[in-house]
């Protein structure tokens, strides 16, 4: 029974420190960089990505995205009205929305959604469709081909759809994408959303508070400098 | 005598650690959650890492928990050579073996992901079961 109770207790022990030492783990680096299969050009890799928020706003802020990881969509739907609201409509925030469709092995229609959006902002409508793709997310739990679902989303935000249509079969910014998926690889982007502020990756779990927090923090100490 | 219930008490320490790990993860104590990192990720992630707005991680530490308190019990003198832990202990691990095979079938038909610490979790709790069944036909 001692011998018993003496298992117990190592098992007890080492269950202890593998939650304690899961704890103090800082998420992994990049994924490692896939293969360049798309030709990218200059003009690709000077695509800034999807902008929010004025020029002038003292805080940048880029996320990396993939529009069908429920975990953005989760970020994009409950963090991110608050985050629009209380950081970039209030222009202490510029907020740049970057690709990083992850690998189709998991994420199967990624690079598709980000062709949508693309497709839409060549019609000045990119975030209109981030947020129809975020808000109708169930479209990634199906095996179907998604086309004609966003083809619908498109329609929904005004999108002229012959055009995008057109622009999306013949996945006009493939390039533009590999170009975001590269940058994002480069700066050790290992999985979505990630997000860096001023340049630095946040590490912690994104939230409305956080990031406020962490906003309000960077424009305190900046104001203070200046006095 | 009722080696098969300190079987189970230690396999239920050791599903109550998993659990537990996934739990915290899912509440956001452990880990960053991303999608692209894993299949824990997005699984956790899904619709239905949730079951009546519980994460269904917690069912689990309970499950664990209970299963732990009961073979504890049954090792114990008082109780030892009765009959009714053992039960408990099927009918709780069995409950807990098809919860399993529900979750499992969704990781592999719905979510199309799987998480290796909700295998791990799987592993365990029919290895409580096949214990449990195993005590039940050699008797206490």
């Amino acid at each position: 029974m001692k011998r018993f109770y003496l298992l117990l207790g190592v098992v007890a022990v080492v269950a202890i420190g593998f939650l304690y030492y899961s704890a103090n783990q800082q998420p992994g680096g990049p994924s490692g960089s896939r293969a360049a299969a798309v030709p990218v050009t200059a003009q690709d890799s000077a695509f800034p990505g999807y902008l929010l928020g004025p020029d002038s706003a003292p805080v940048k802020v880029v996320e990396f995205v993939d529009y069908e990881c429920p975990i953005c969509a989760m970020f994009a739907t409950v963090q991110f009205p608050t985050i629009r609201d209380q950081l970039i409509k209030t222009g202490k925030v510029q907020w740049r929305l970057r690709d990083y469709p992850l690998p189709p092995t998991t994420h199967r229609w990624s690079h598709l959604a980000a062709d949508a959006v693309a497709c839409a902002s060549e019609q000045g409508k990119a975030w209109e469709m981030v947020d129809a793709l975020f808000n109708t997310h169930d479209w990634a739990l199906q095996s179907s081909n998604p086309t004609s679902v966003f083809r619908g989303l498109a329609q929904g935000v005004g999108i002229n759809t012959t055009t995008w249509d057109a622009c999306v079969s013949a996945d006009r910014y493939a390039g533009r994408i590999q170009a975001s998926l590269n940058q994002g690889d480069a700066l050790g982007v290992g999985g979505t959303p990630t997000i860096f502020i001023d340049g630095n990756m946040l590490k912690e779990r994104p939230t409305s508070d956080l990031l406020q927090h962490v906003v309000d923090s960077l424009i305190a100490a900046r104001s203070k400098k200046k006095k | 005598m009722s080696g098969h219930r300190q079987t189970i008490a230690v396999l239920a320490l050791v599903g109550i650690a998993i659990a537990t790990y996934l739990w915290l993860h899912a509440i956001g104590v452990i880990g960053v959650l991303q999608c692209g990192t894993g299949g824990c990720e997005t699984v956790q992630a899904s619709s239905y890492a949730q079951l009546f707005g519980i994460p269904v991680a917690l069912y689990g530490v309970v499950g664990y928990v209970a299963l732990f308190g009961i073979s504890i019990a049954g090792v114990q003198p008082a109780l030892a050579a009765r009959a009714w832990p053992t039960r408990w202990l099927a009918a709780f691990s069995g409950a807990g073996f098809l919860f399993t095979l529900y979750l499992t079938f969704l990781e592999l038909f719905v979510i199309h992901a799987l998480c290796r610490w909700c295998l791990a979790s799987a592993v365990v709790i029919t290895a409580i079961f096949v214990t449990a069944l195993d005590g039940l036909l050699r008797k206490p």
